[in-house]
Parts: C-alpha cells; structure tokens; sequence
C-alpha cells in the first residue's frame, strides 16, 4: 500500500533566509521531480514553493526511509546543509498529509489567511508534475479534492471577503474613498518597511507618480530610486500637497509634519479633491485635527488596526467553518484511499455483480408464476454460480501481486470501469 | 388601463424587494432581479402611459394621478439609464422605493380625468413636460446619491463602519454619479424651462406672467445653477455638493407641490386631485 507524506517548511517554522535557499524555480522543480523519481520507493511527487513554503508531496513505499532520502537530497539539491534547516521542516504523512494540503490551498495556513494566490499556486505546481509525469492516481486524486474543497471553502465562507495586514487595510479604503487607485498621486514622507510595503500594493494597483520626501535628501533620491519615483525636499511638502491625493508618512519626528493649514491651503489650490493621509509613524507626524477639514480623511496607525481587528474576528470565525469544510472532505478523501485495497474492490465488484443477477431474476420470475418454489431456487443457484464465473479471474488478477507496481491504477481503473465509486 | 397600472405597480414593487434583499444579502442574482424587475415595469408603465396618450390624445398630466405616474415613470427611465452608464447597484435600494411609493401614491388618488383642453397639443408643450419631469427624476436621483455619500463619508471620516460600510460604493463614484445626475438634472430643466416661455409666449402672449410655479422653478434652476456653478470654479464636490443637492431637491419638492396647495396659478390643474 503506497503512503502519502509530505515534507515541507513554511512561514511558521522557517525565517525568510532560510526560505529564500531553498526555494524551487519553475526549472529547479522540473529538475527536482526528475530526480526524485529515480528513487525507487517514491511512486508519485508534486513540488509546491512559493514565497511562504517549499513542500514535496509523495505518494511512497517506505516512509521512513524515503523521508531521510529526501531530506538528503534537497540538501544536496540546494547546497544547504541539513543542520541549517532540519529544525524547520515538518513531516506528515497519511490523514494529516492530506489535511495539511487541504487546509494550504483553502488558505487556511497562509502568512494572511484567506488571500487568494495560493491556489493558483498549487495548480501551477501539479501542472508541471503532470508535465514531468511524476504525478499519478494517488496524487491526481488528492490534488482534484484539494482543488475541490478549496473552492468550496472560498465559496462556502467569507474567508477571503476580507483582507488582513495594516497595508492592505490602507488600500482598501483607499479605495472606499478614490475607488480604483489608477493614477493617483502619492508621496511617502519618511520610509520604514510598512511604508514602503504600502507603497508596493499601492504600486500594484497602478497608482501614478510617487514623491519621496525625507529629512536626508540623499536617502530620499534612493529611496525613490527603488519605486521609480521622484525624490522631493523635505521642506517642499506643503508645496506638493496640492498635488497628491495620497499621503503616506513615516518618520521618527517627534512633532507633527504637516499641520492643518498646511492642508487648507493646499485644498484649496486643489478645489477640494479629496486627500487620504495614512499616518504610519509612532508619534504621530500628521495632525489628527486635519481630518476635520471637509474631503480630506487622516488614518493613523490605530484606526487602521480597528479595521484588521474587525477583519481578524470575522476572519477566525469564517477559518473555523473553513476548516470544518477541510475535516469532511479528508474523511471523503480516507474513504477513496481505502476502498483502493484489493479485497474491499473485490467485494464491491462482487456485490455490484450479485445485485444485478438477482434483481434480473426477480423481474423475470414475477411475470412467470408457473414455477414451483424449488424451480424459483435453481434459478437463483445458477445466478450465483454465474457470478461466482465471472468473478473468477478478475478476482486471481488483483489478489495477484504480478501489478509490477502499478497496483493502484488496476484497482482505479477497476473502480472506474464498473463504476464502484459513487462519491462526487 | 386600470390593470396594466396594476400590474406596473406589482413589477415596481418587487423589484423593491429584490433591491432591499440585495441590500440585506449582498447576492448580486437580488440586484439583477430587482434591475430586470424594474426594467420590466417600465415598458409596462410606458404601454400605460402611451395607452393615456391614444386614448386623450395628449400627454396625460390632467390630474395628480397622472402627473406622479408620470414622475414615477420618468425617475424609473432616468434610474435605468444611470445605472446602465455607472453600475451603481446599491442606488436601487433608494430608486425602486421610491418610485414604488410614487405610484403607490398616485393609484390612491381619483383617475378621472379633467376636461381637457386643447392648448395641451403642442409640441412645445409635449417637450415642455417630459424635459420638466426628466429633470426633476435626475434631481431626485441627485438627492439619493447625496443621501448615500453623506452616510459614507461619515462612516471613513469618523472611523466607525456601521452596515453600510461595505454595502457602499466609493465616494469618488458617488460623487461623480451626483454630478451627472446634476447635470442631465439642469440641462432638462433648462430645457424644459425654455419651452415653456416659447409655449407661453404662443399661448399667452406673454413669456412670463409671474406665475408661482415658474417664479419656484427659477429659484430651483438657479440654486443648481450655483451648484454646478461653484463645483467648476471653485471645486464644490464631495460633501458640499451631496448637500447641495439634497436642499435642491427639497427646494423641486416644494414646486412640485407646495406651490400647487400653497398657491394658485396657471400650472394648478395638473396635481388637482
């Protein structure tokens, strides 16, 4: 019987620099699952890395020694010593590989629970397996179900109704305020890294031109470097407030940078297009007083996480359906891998075989009443007898171990042929 | 006749669930059922009102039964245009009750109509009446946009999402939608106003006769006329504009009525009831 395991290291469990080594390209993995099939006890594999994790999912003979090969091998295959990573890496197999797949694609087990990407992710790698043919009747199985149940608990919760993270947070009203973001002018006072990881997903929304202000003109024109922006004079901010309606700050000034009349006047040049300020910095660099003034909105780093708390409880709520949605669907998915033994598909074959003969009797015998009770008997006899024929050699054919290891597609295409699975 | 309004009235007031379930739920199949509903009840509306038209043999505004089933008819031609051209799902929930309680409204009152008269056969007239009522539906629109983005501005502006939050659109997307409500709004009236002096000029002599409803519809015209006024010179969006365009609406409100039960002139015959 083939096992299923899973070897993997994820956000969780390993730091980003230890991610970064042993990450797979789109090559890399192509090259991997053709060397992981030469060994002889690993039957099927589907490599899945992305920014977060690195897993190898298997369909193997041994599990303990495939689970030392393959840490040897990525160790080698990556040129990283298994000292440095083997601390991270968690080990699954059976029920609680095949949970953890489920619950990863259904986002359950992201850096943000309910973003979208990771499944598309997944599929990318089962493609290339199935490229490289290094994926089979276990694994084709398994990942159709991953696909299935991570539809299911996207459509079925409001998991990913929401978006976590304090950036994510800030476009999201963003654009309650703008609507699509295209084109609109930003300047970033200051920098740090959720600023700057603002100013990504600002960029990924298509936002126009970017300013960078800061109190060092130098690591300003850097700065502005990286985002392709412009790098202004700290002390020209009020002059380009007129300018951009997105203002993101982030300095370590101890008192406030821009001040209301700053903003009104700035208003007014602009004929009142709506501004959003989006204050990041602790203590506070824009004036909360500023968001009194009409169609111009300030967010510091608290209300924002009033909106992500609110999120993160509606989230944890919708994550315990999700997960319930994952629990059933590994039961499902148990039931299939069992029935996958030869004597339960024997039996099933046998009993579809048995239900037919003897309900084809009963039809026939109900409109001849001629017979007696013993000829009603011998009618029967001959059905199982029949059966018993027919099972024969299909019956010697799976009980014998000549599959030269292709047991489970014979038992599959058994179940398939004669329709033993009722299961979606 | 009676029962096609009937059955106008029962579309309208589906459609008002349908939208007031989207509002509830937020499954895009209510919105869609509600717009087709709607859509639905107008062209039911429309055969109504053409079957008015044959059998008077003008445009039938005799009496307030009629001039509200026309009013409800143009708010549902004005709604559907504007969300054909912004996509603005959640203003349904502000239009279909609206224009359900409008001819609601109108099937209580007497559908006997007044002696007619011929001076209602000209073609200045006919332009003169459906350019009036679009304008005013676009100025209703207008009002609920302003509605709707004052609630959402006090939403992000003091921080404190209550169930609208999510269930409203931008405000750069509400704002825009008003100003071209507005706008339609002002170029209809204008329009309308216009072909009324030219009308009353043929039927009168006179192009203007210091009746109330035309001196009310001037104040109106020229308060939206501030409004569109002040938004290209000196920027009045946003907030300003949404109330704005609420007082405007309010200020319609009372031409239409108020200045029928409150006082006399030559447009009196058209809400008597």
């Amino acid at each position: 019987m083939l096992d299923i395991l899973l070897l993997g290291l994820n956000h969780k469990t390993a730091p980003v620099e230890l991610r970064e080594c042993l990450g797979f390209s789109n090559d890399e993995t192509g090259v991997a699952l053709e060397n992981l099939r030469k060994y002889p006890s690993i039957k099927e594999a589907v490599i899945i890395s992305t920014c977060n994790r690195v897993e190898i999912l298997m369909a193997v003979e041994d599990i303990s020694d495939t689970t030392n090969n393959v840490i040897k091998f990525i160790s080698e295959f990556k040129n990283v010593p298994v000292s440095r990573f083997e601390k991270s890496l968690y080990i699954h197999n059976g029920e609680s590989a095949v949970r953890h797949v489920f619950r990863v694609a259904s986002s359950l087990d992201s850096m943000m629970v309910g973003e979208p990407q990771i499944l598309g992710q997944i599929k990318e790698a089962y493609r290339t397996a199935t490229l490289k043919k290094t994926s089979g009747v276990i694994l084709n199985r398994l990942l159709h179900r991953t696909f299935f149940v991570a539809k299911r608990v996207r459509s079925k919760t409001g998991i990913g109704d929401n978006t976590v993270s304090i950036s994510y947070a800030a476009i999201e009203l963003g654009r309650k305020i703008f609507g699509a973001l295209e084109k609109k002018k930003v300047l970033l006072v200051g920098a740090g890294e959720m600023a700057e990881l603002a100013i990504e997903h600002l960029i990924s929304n298509r936002v126009g031109e970017i300013f960078v202000a800061n109190r060092t003109f130098k690591h300003g024109v850097k700065l502005a470097g990286k985002f392709n922006g412009i790098a202004i004079k700290f002390e020209e901010i009020p002059n380009y407030l007129q300018y951009v309606d997105i203002v993101i700050s982030s300095t370590t000034s101890p008192e406030f940078i821009i001040k209301p009349e700053h903003v009104k006047k700035a208003m007014r040049s602009r004929r009142n297009r709506p501004v959003f300020f989006i204050d990041i910095a602790v203590p506070r660099d824009i004036d909360p007083e500023i968001n009194k003034i009409t169609n111009v909105y300030v967010y510091d780093i608290d209300d924002l996480k009033g909106v992500i708390d609110e999120n993160i409880k509606d989230r944890y709520k919708e994550a315990v359906k999700g997960e319930r949605l994952v629990d059933e669907a590994v039961i499902r998915f148990r039931q299939w891998y069992d029935s996958l033994e030869v004597i339960p598909t024997v039996v099933a074959l046998r009993n579809k075989i048995d239900a037919i003969a003897k309900s084809e009797i009963d039809k026939t015998l109900r409109s001849l009443n001629h017979f007696s009770e013993k000829d009603r008997e011998a009618f029967y006899r001959m059905a199982n007898a029949l059966t018993n024929k027919i099972m024969h050699d299909p019956t010697i054919f799976l009980k014998n171990n000549g599959f030269h290891g292709n047991k489970f597609n014979y038992l599959d295409l058994t179940r398939k042929l004669f329709k033993l699975d009722n299961q979606g | 006749m009676k029962y096609l309004f009937i059955i106008t009235i029962i579309f309208y007031l589906t459609s008002t669930t349908g939208y007031i379930a989207y509002l509830f739920f937020q499954k895009n199949f209510l919105h869609k059922t509600g717009y087709y509903l709607l859509f639905a009840g107008f062209l039911c509306h429309c055969a109504t009102i053409a079957y008015g038209f044959i059998e008077s043999g003008h445009i039938p505004v005799n009496n307030l039964h009629e001039t509200l089933s026309i009013t409800g008819w143009a708010i549902a031609g004005v709604f559907l245009v504007f969300h054909y051209k912004f996509k603005l799902k959640i203003l349904g929930v502000y239009a279909a009750p609206l224009i359900t309680f409008v001819m609601i409204a109108a099937s209580s009152l007497s559908s006997e109509p007044t002696q007619s008269k011929n001076i209602f056969n000209s073609l200045w007239f006919v332009i003169h009446i459906i350019s009036v009522f679009i304008g005013e539906a676009s100025f209703a629109l207008a009002c609920g946009v302003g509605l709707l983005y004052l609630v959402q501005e006090k939403a992000i502006k003091t921080k404190n999402y209550g169930f609208f939050f999510q269930r409203l659109p931008s405000l750069e997307l509400l704002d825009t939608t008003g100003y071209a409500c507005i706008i339609t709004g002002f170029t209809m009236l204008t329009i309308g106003l216009v072909t009324g002096f030219v009308y009353a000029k043929f039927i009168w002599g006179r192009i203007w006769v210091w009746d109330p409803k035309e001196v009310w519809s001037c104040i109106s015209w020229l308060l939206y006329a501030a409004l569109l006024h002040g938004r290209l010179a000196i920027g009045w969006r946003g907030r300003r504009a949404a109330i704005m365009s609420i007082i405007g609406f309010a200020v319609l409100l009372f031409t239409f009525f108020g200045v029928n039960f409150l006082l006399t002139g030559h447009h009196e015959q058209f809400t008597r009831w």
